[in-house]
């Protein structure tokens, strides 16, 4: 089922009176979820990825746009009638019933044609805590299990009525570090078993970019931009998606374009052939550093961090907006560690240059 | 470090001391605590004591000048006697009927407004709520006297006189709403996290379905201790009954106790009426123990009453 999303609105009225300060959660999102894939919404609280979500449920009204389910118009159906699963940051377990009772909620209230026998039910309850392997835990109460299985619970009460869009907000946010790496990859599982198109929102972007199909950056209402992980991950629209996406996150620095050259502090450090004169916002991955002893950039060397396959080469330069410079190296250079400074030269594809004012990406020829 | 070893052994020996004089002390404060409670025990139980033995006496043992602390001779024909003299059978029924159909009405009737009060949106709704309560500052006496003038009236009119002056009616509507109960309820629902709402609005669960299924369960506790208290409140209840129904046909237990047992010449026949009580007691005894914990429960959720 693909889900269409047109100039969705969400404005919350300011709740002091004499002061108008409306709070506009979402701004005029528009995106189509092709079917059957899976989608990450992404980005710092307060951006409107749950708002955004919970509009999608029908929890929430939308103050203005449309939202479609495949042809149909679901934006004024109530949550009841919407055929949404939807999975909570803290599961929302009924407490009082057992894991059982709990996956066999959804289908007790079909109404009308959509009703099921009990072993209809029973046999389709049975087949969504195989999904996510609880069938063990059937009998226990809520209260009996661990965090993770009570996230399995609530995932298989999502799913147990073939829901058109499965809907989860922070689905691992409180989980432990462990346990949300397995999980993650066993909502990829499920999600690809099941074929049902999939939202899920999350501030963690390595969990996003990790498991979707496509991801959606939002920020203060506003999607920044959409696309395959990695796609936006090697061509972002600007500073602040290029900002949110990676660990160790991206290098800043200030730096001016003159006469076709990048200039860092006084070094010219990459030829940007068509970009006009101006002081932009340099951004360099980490992995855009080369070790290179006739490099153009030099910086000053901090400390040398290994990490196995790879090496984190912590250093100084004075134009760079973070008190540090991370570059992660091949462990195969030799480095010596008691060098005052560094020279690296850059890969050109892992620059990206930022309008200072817009800090939108100003694009220049690779060569 | 042989210096060392005095020290630690010296050590231990006040460690010792300290620990015994505290066992020591431990054991007076204990001594002191049950003899109080004993004690209050003896205190509070010496009344249903003494109605006991009193309605096992024969009614010239218990007027001896020097009252006997056990009957020289039991009279268990007391029992069925008073049974048969005030017709207890009959009150009985009667109570028995009022408290259970005030008790399910007035559960119906907390649950819904406790609903509408915790989870729907409503214009108002604080205000009516703070009015609600407002009531409960208006002591309950000062109700008994307008509600009189209210059903004495009502008696006048066909269409109302189902609730005038003796009538089951009577006794039972003006106590349906309890505010009391219905805050009692509110907060308890109010506890009740939002998203097993939301939850339920996915899961296509209307609002009275949500209300049966998750809140009703979550909140059992609450409204066993309601139905006890409400259950204890109907049997226990004295003035209002004694206002507005004198017809026997219509009287509660407790007012066929004040009458039943004084002769013509005034003299007042304590034995049976005392075996009348012990009767009349006995139920209440009865689900004081089996459902204590939910009494207790109920008595320190709401803080008074009881």
């Amino acid at each position: 089922m693909k889900v269409v999303l047109q100039n969705l609105t969400k404005v919350f009225p300011s709740r002091n009176k004499k002061v108008n300060e409306e709070v506009v959660a979402v701004n005029d999102f528009t995106f189509t979820i092709p079917d059957g894939k899976l989608i990450g919404l992404l980005g710092p609280s307060g951006c409107g990825k749950s708002t955004t979500l919970y509009m999608i449920s029908g929890l929430q009204k939308p103050t203005g746009g449309q939202i479609f389910f495949g042809d149909d118009d679901v934006t004024d159906l109530p949550t009841e009638n919407r055929g949404v699963g939807l999975v909570f940051q803290n599961y929302a377990l009924y407490p009082h019933m057992t894991v059982k009772q709990n996956i066999l909620f959804p289908l007790q209230n079909l109404k009308g044609a959509d009703k099921m026998s009990k072993d209809e039910m029973l046999e389709r309850a049975y087949y969504a805590a195989r999904l996510v392997q609880i069938e063990d835990l059937m009998d226990r109460k809520p209260g009996e299990m661990s965090g993770g299985q009570q996230q399995r619970v609530a995932i298989a009460r999502a799913l147990v009525k073939m829901p058109r869009v499965l809907l989860l907000d922070e689905p691992l946010s409180n989980l432990d570090a462990r346990l949300r790496l397995q999980t993650r990859e066993e909502i990829r599982r499920i999600q690809r078993e099941t074929g049902i198109t999939t939202i899920f929102v999350t501030h963690d972007q390595e969990e996003a970019m990790s498991i979707s199909d496509m991801i959606v950056v939002m920020k203060l209402g506003v999607v920044q931009q959409i696309g395959a992980p990695q796609e936006v991950y090697d061509n972002p629209l600007n500073l602040f998606v290029a900002k949110f996406l990676g660990t160790p996150p991206i290098n800043v620095f200030d730096g001016k374009v003159a006469g076709g050259k990048l200039y860092i502090g006084e070094e010219a450090v990459l030829d940007v052939a068509g970009v006009e004169d101006q002081e932009v916002f340099v951004g360099i991955r980490p992995e855009g550093f080369v070790l290179d002893d006739n490099g153009p950039m030099s910086c000053k060397l901090s400390s040398v961090e290994v990490m196995g396959r790879d090496v984190s080469i912590v250093s100084e330069n004075a134009a760079s907006a973070n008190p540090v410079v991370r570059s992660i190296i091949n462990a195969d250079n030799k480095i010596d560690y008691s060098r005052e400074n560094v020279q690296f030269s850059l890969k050109p594809h892992k620059v990206f240059l930022f309008n200072k004012e817009t800090e939108e990406r100003i694009y220049f020829e690779v060569k | 470090m042989a210096n060392n070893d005095n020290m630690n052994v010296m050590r231990d020996r006040d460690l010792r001391k300290v620990t015994s004089s505290a066992r020591v002390g431990g054991v007076f404060a204990k001594i002191g605590t049950y003899t109080f409670l004993i004690i209050m025990a003896l205190i509070v139980l010496f009344p249903f004591y003494w109605m006991i033995i009193s309605s096992l006496k024969s009614l010239d043992e218990y007027r001896m000048n020097v009252p006997t602390f056990f009957p020289q001779k039991i009279m268990w024909y007391n029992y069925v006697e008073a049974f048969n003299t005030a017709n207890l059978g009959r009150l009985f029924m009667n109570t028995v009927f009022v408290g259970v159909v005030s008790t399910v009405l007035s559960l119906i009737i907390t649950v819904l407004s406790a609903f509408a009060f915790a989870r729907l949106e409503f214009k108002g709704r604080e205000l009516m709520f703070g009015a609600l309560l407002a009531t409960m500052m208006i002591p309950g006496e000062l109700f008994t006297i307008t509600n009189y003038a209210t059903v004495s009236e009502f008696t006048k009119i066909p269409a109302l006189s189902w609730m005038g002056t003796n009538t089951f009616g009577v006794l039972i509507v003006p106590f349906l709403v309890s505010v009391f109960y219905i805050y009692l309820l509110r907060q308890n629902f109010l506890q009740i996290p939002n998203e097993l709402y939301l939850a339920a609005k996915v899961d296509g669960c209307g609002d009275l379905k949500y209300l049966w299924k998750v809140m009703i369960p979550l909140a059992k506790p609450t409204l066993i201790s309601i139905t006890i208290l409400k259950m204890m409140g109907a049997w226990n209840s004295y003035i209002w009954p004694r206002l507005v129904a004198n017809d026997e046909a219509y009287q509660l237990i407790t007012n066929g106790l004040r009458n039943a047992f004084t002769a013509t010449t005034g003299d007042v026949n304590y034995p049976l009426q005392m075996a009348a009580v012990a009767i009349v007691s006995a139920p209440l005894f009865m689900v004081f123990i089996f459902l204590r914990k939910y009494i207790m429960a109920g008595v320190s959720r709401s803080g008074i009453k009881g």
